[in-house]
């Protein structure tokens, strides 16, 4: 069964290349999104075995991340639709410069949606290093024409800097999976693959020196990836120029699969006996994560890029509570599940802002309960979820991840994170206070109803994280102890 | 091993040209040198027994790095109607320093690194690491997005020859697969030249100014 | 005796040297060209001619041309024959010849200074710029000789030969000296011999001035430059000592006027770098030297 997770995005993927009509390739892609939500949701009622001879092997924190990866793809199909109609084709004028611009093909877009769920499910359903790296390379290139969807020079120049700056990140991720290597090297029995079920066993004799140089290279290969500052400088310009659905799936997908990456490090050096080393590099990156998006958020004018500036903060609270360790990664595994819904419906709301006030400024884009009433309200919702407010799920995990850090002791950085947590959530209530009161801006009087293929996905995941606030299941509890198990344990 | 460290020399002497040359075919042209001289480096490391593995490794990156990526340079460049000559932030002859100073460094640290005995043969770690050097250096100190892919490129090679001895670990499709992604990485990237080139009329990536906060 | 022996060789084929390269590179044209003993006759023509002086130079113009000739043949004074030693050794002594060197050019940047002439002072200011930058490839290429082969003096240096199998490394130090060559003597592709046009030119505008037997120091001494260098060139990389006289003072003879011929070569397929360029192609042979002396310490 792990063997047609893959295959069913990349069979979806090719055939929207073939299909001409833009109905048909719609209706494949949200029929692409159900088959793949259906195997995932399979592959928890009986846990599948290796596939491909070892290369595919889904643990419990692949299993946890595939699922939000599934999960917000399906969401973002079902939005898909009604956003594709709305876009249609046909030249354009950008709201920013008055420049002419296309949007690139429907059918690329669609492909590149497709390959991309694929090369996700790869990096999610994998417990080797190199198909890992493979994946994630994978999932950059895959990524890179969505965001340059409409064509013009803002979104070129955003993913031109997401090229580069990740392609070079991931490369140094490469040079860190050879140095693991290196470690792992003994001429009397050979590593016979990079899998973690092989290097786990062995990782108490591995040499220390090249394990921590091979650690910190994958912490800041795949941490540019995720977003982690300082290498963080394209997450905003590439989440805010592209589509709103596509910042969904890159925020709430693929930041979680680069973390998995620094994951399996983790799980490496845990089974070394050096987890305190990387605990701490964590706690170094995740603070200074937190710290530089509360620097970026205040005063920031655009509301998709202060989205993505929140996406940097949260990628620090994840770094964060893996480094700390102990309950405080049961929180980021929580954590990273609420985080995930938050942020997808939140990029999914302001798509539905973008497409009436074609403005992406928050000092423009005004009035918007009384323009968009339901959207008003997701987007309030959204913010108030985002910033850790109960009863959404952010404040579970964040406050389970601060009761970890005051009673391990770490006071000071308990005292950063509360600092940054009070000024991003200052930093981000001014702006969208002022978004959605106020007169309306006189160029929209009349804003036409709201669809609800654009309402639906976001106000399900919204939902979803409330409930989780109010409630966790028990199978979801035992499920993300699990998760958090395999990591701090190393097994 | 008289044949392994002229090779290591020879690589090391492209990376200092990459620092050097002036056009940017050349540069291209030094891409491809550095390919040919890789493509010996899995022969070089053969388990006894295994020459079919290293044989086709070895044929794998000629075509791919030998012929694959310089024929993607020379096509991205005669459709970019671009000035030929490479424009640096930093002045070539400071480049060429920064490459030495690269070098003495990475000669120092192969010194006072605990290598486990016998795995790299002396030369290639400094070779290796001048490439990543010379790599980054690329992409960060020169004006064209052209010399950003080629950087890149060349901090791959030096990435890719580093794990050379540890090829007996591991499949040779892993390995392939790995060039494979490169290739389509820098496809990719030739894609979005292509596009720079038409919408801001140069491939100055100073240009790109207009996202910040 | 044998090691005055080269001194008299150098001093009696000096002139040759650019008789073959005017010679080369005429045939690479479809001339006939001048005759080789052209140099020669040259020279005797001038020690007969008088010379007329302007009133605003000194006593530094002439003194100019007889202090760099007198250094140049101090210079040659330092320079191993093939598989001898120089007559005058010791530990150090390549420093000792590098500001011979300089000494020389010192002597003609003056001269070309006292004229009080515009175009004169802008060659003099070229030269003393690219010199300045050739110098420490110099010294580098020294260094690594030294490195190699454990002597401080040129003659435990050169002659020595590749040592082992092919030594990738030795062959750059030819390179890197012939480089040197191009640039001390100016030749293509640093400045250009025949260009008529002052603007354009480095050091022949240098001795615009001069005529008569000044102008017979300053060629012969040009062309005592070039056998000095072309000398170094040949015994970086010749194993002379290994060799029999008789093969190896042939070898050597046969290599200078190789490098000779190669120098023409050059000349007629290169065009002149423009000038910013000059500064970049001392700098890449400087890296490679730095390369070479580099790679024979971790050896």
């Amino acid at each position: 069964m792990l063997a047609f997770l893959p295959i069913v995005p990349l069979a979806g993927g090719l055939a929207a290349l073939a299909i001409p009509a833009d109905a048909p390739r719609r209706l494949l892609l949200v029929a692409t999104a159900l088959a793949h939500a259906a195997l995932t949701a399979a592959t928890f009622a009986a846990a599948p075995g290796p596939a491909y001879g070892g290369l595919l092997e889904l643990d419990a924190p692949g299993q946890l991340f595939l699922a939000l990866a599934s999960a917000l793809f399906l969401a973002a199909s079902v939005y898909a639709v009604g956003y594709l109609h709305h876009e249609g084709g046909g030249t354009k004028k950008d709201f920013q410069d008055g420049a002419a611009f296309v949007n690139a093909p429907e059918r690329i877009f669609t492909m590149c949606l497709c390959l991309f769920l694929a090369a996700i499910t790869v990096v999610c359903s994998t417990r080797n290093l190199s198909v890992l790296w493979v994946g994630i390379e994978a999932t950059t290139l895959s990524s890179a024409p969505m965001i340059y969807f409409h064509r013009h020079r803002r979104s070129l120049e955003a993913t031109w800097k997401y090229l580069v700056i990740c392609s070079v990140g991931i490369a140094l991720a490469l040079l860190g999976n050879i140095l693991c290597s290196v470690a792992f090297y003994d001429p009397a029995s050979p590593l016979a693959s990079m899998n973690l079920s092989e290097m786990l066993p062995r990782a108490g004799g591995a040499a220390q020196p090249w394990l921590r140089a091979a650690f910190i290279f994958l912490l800041v290969g795949y941490g540019s990836k995720m977003g982690l500052a300082p290498m963080h400088n394209w997450l905003p310009d590439a989440h805010s120029q592209s589509p709103s659905l596509v910042s969904a799936l890159l925020s709430g997908a693929l930041l979680n699969c680069a973390f998995l990456g620094i994951l399996r490090a983790l799980q490496l050096l845990n089974a070394a006996g050096m987890g305190a080393f990387g605990g701490e590099l964590l706690v170094l990156f995740g603070l200074l994560s937190m710290a530089v998006a509360a620097v970026f958020i205040v005063g920031q004018g655009d509301y998709k890029r202060l989205l993505a500036y929140s996406s940097v903060e949260h990628m620090g609270i994840l770094a964060l509570g893996v480094g700390i360790g102990g309950t405080a990664t049961f929180g980021a595994m929580l954590h990273a599940v609420n985080h995930s819904l938050t942020k997808g419906a939140l990029f999914l709301v302001s798509g539905n802002i973008l497409a009436l006030y074609h403005t992406r400024s928050c000092h423009d884009a005004r009035g918007l309960s009384r323009a968009l009433p339901v959207t008003a309200a997701l987007w309030t919702a959204g913010f108030l979820a985002i910033v850790g407010s109960p009863p959404f799920g952010i404040f579970v995990s964040e406050l389970t991840i601060l009761q970890a850090m005051l009673g391990g002791g770490h006071t000071l950085a308990a005292v950063i994170y509360l600092a940054s947590l009070a000024v991003i959530f200052v930093g981000m209530s001014a702006p969208v206070a002022r978004m959605v009161q106020g007169p309306l801006p006189p160029a929209i009087r009349h804003p036409g109803p709201e669809r609800a293929l654009s309402l639906i996905p976001p106000l399900v995941l919204l939902a979803a994280t409330l409930t989780f606030g109010l409630y966790l299941p028990r199978g979801l509890t035992e499920f993300l102890r699990r998760a958090a198990a395999a990591v701090t344990l190393g097994g | 091993m008289e044949l392994f460290s002229s090779v290591m020399v020879a690589l090391i002497c492209v990376n200092l040209g990459y620092l050097a040359v002036t056009r940017l075919r050349s540069l291209a042209r030094l891409t491809a040198v550095q390919g040919v001289l890789l493509s010996l480096a899995p022969l070089l490391f053969a388990a006894p027994g295994d020459h079919g593995h290293a044989l086709f490794l070895s044929l794998g990156v000629l075509a791919i790095k030998g012929i694959g990526f310089p024929w993607l340079l020379a096509r991205t460049l005669s459709r970019l109607e671009v000035n030929p000559v490479v424009e640096p932030y930093l002045g070539y002859n400071l480049s060429l320093l920064a490459g030495v100073s690269g070098l003495l460094f990475s000669l120092w640290l192969e010194t006072r690194l605990p290598f486990p005995p016998g795995l790299f043969p002396p030369l290639l770690f400094p070779a290796a690491l001048t490439s990543i050097f010379t790599g980054l250096t690329l992409v960060v100190a020169r004006q064209k997005a052209v010399t950003q892919v080629i950087g890149y490129l060349a901090a791959e090679n030096g990435i890719f020859l580093l794990g050379t001895p540890l090829s007996g670990q591991g499949s040779v499709w892993l390995e392939l697969s790995v060039l494979l992604d490169v290739f389509v990485a820098v496809f990719v990237m030739g894609i979005a030249l292509h596009h720079i080139s038409k919408t801001f009329e140069s491939i100055d990536v100073g240009r790109f100014c207009t996202l910040r906060d | 005796m044998h090691t005055l022996a080269h001194l008299l060789l150098a001093l009696l084929l000096a002139p040759l040297v650019p008789g073959v390269i005017n010679r080369v590179k005429a045939r690479m044209a479809g001339r006939t060209g001048r005759p080789l003993l052209q140099t020669y006759y040259d020279l005797a023509k001038l020690l007969h001619k008088g010379s007329v002086i302007s009133q605003t130079s000194g006593w530094v113009l002439g003194a100019g041309p007889a202090v760099s000739l007198a250094a140049i043949l101090c210079a040659l004074l330092l320079l191993p024959g093939a598989g001898t030693d120089a007559p005058v050794r010791f530990a150090g002594d390549f420093m000792l010849m590098a500001y011979l060197l300089g000494l020389s050019r010192l002597g003609l940047v003056l001269s070309a200074l006292d004229t009080g002439s515009s175009f004169e002072g802008m060659g003099a200011s070229r030269e003393a710029a690219f010199s300045a930058l050739a110098e420490p490839v110099l010294f580098l290429c020294f260094l690594s000789l030294s490195a190699d082969t454990g002597s401080f003096s040129l003659s435990g240096m050169l002659g020595a030969g590749l040592a082992g199998a092919v030594d990738t490394q030795r062959l750059f130090l030819p390179v890197i000296l012939f480089v040197l060559l191009l640039a001390e003597n100016s030749r293509i592709p640093v400045d250009d011999p025949n260009t008529h046009l002052e603007l354009t030119m480095i050091h022949e505008v240098m001795v615009l001035d001069h005529a008569g037997p000044d102008m017979a120091h300053i060629v012969y001494g040009a062309s005592l430059k070039l056998w000095l260098f072309a000398a170094l060139t040949v015994l970086s990389v010749l194993p002379a000592r290994d060799m029999a006289a008789p093969a190896a003072w042939a070898a050597f003879v046969g290599g200078v006027f190789l490098v000779a011929v190669a120098v023409g070569v050059t000349e007629s397929i290169m065009a002149r770098l423009r000038m910013e360029r000059v500064p970049r192609l001392l700098g890449g042979a400087g890296a490679l030297a730095a390369l070479s002396l580099v790679l024979m310490v971790w050896r």
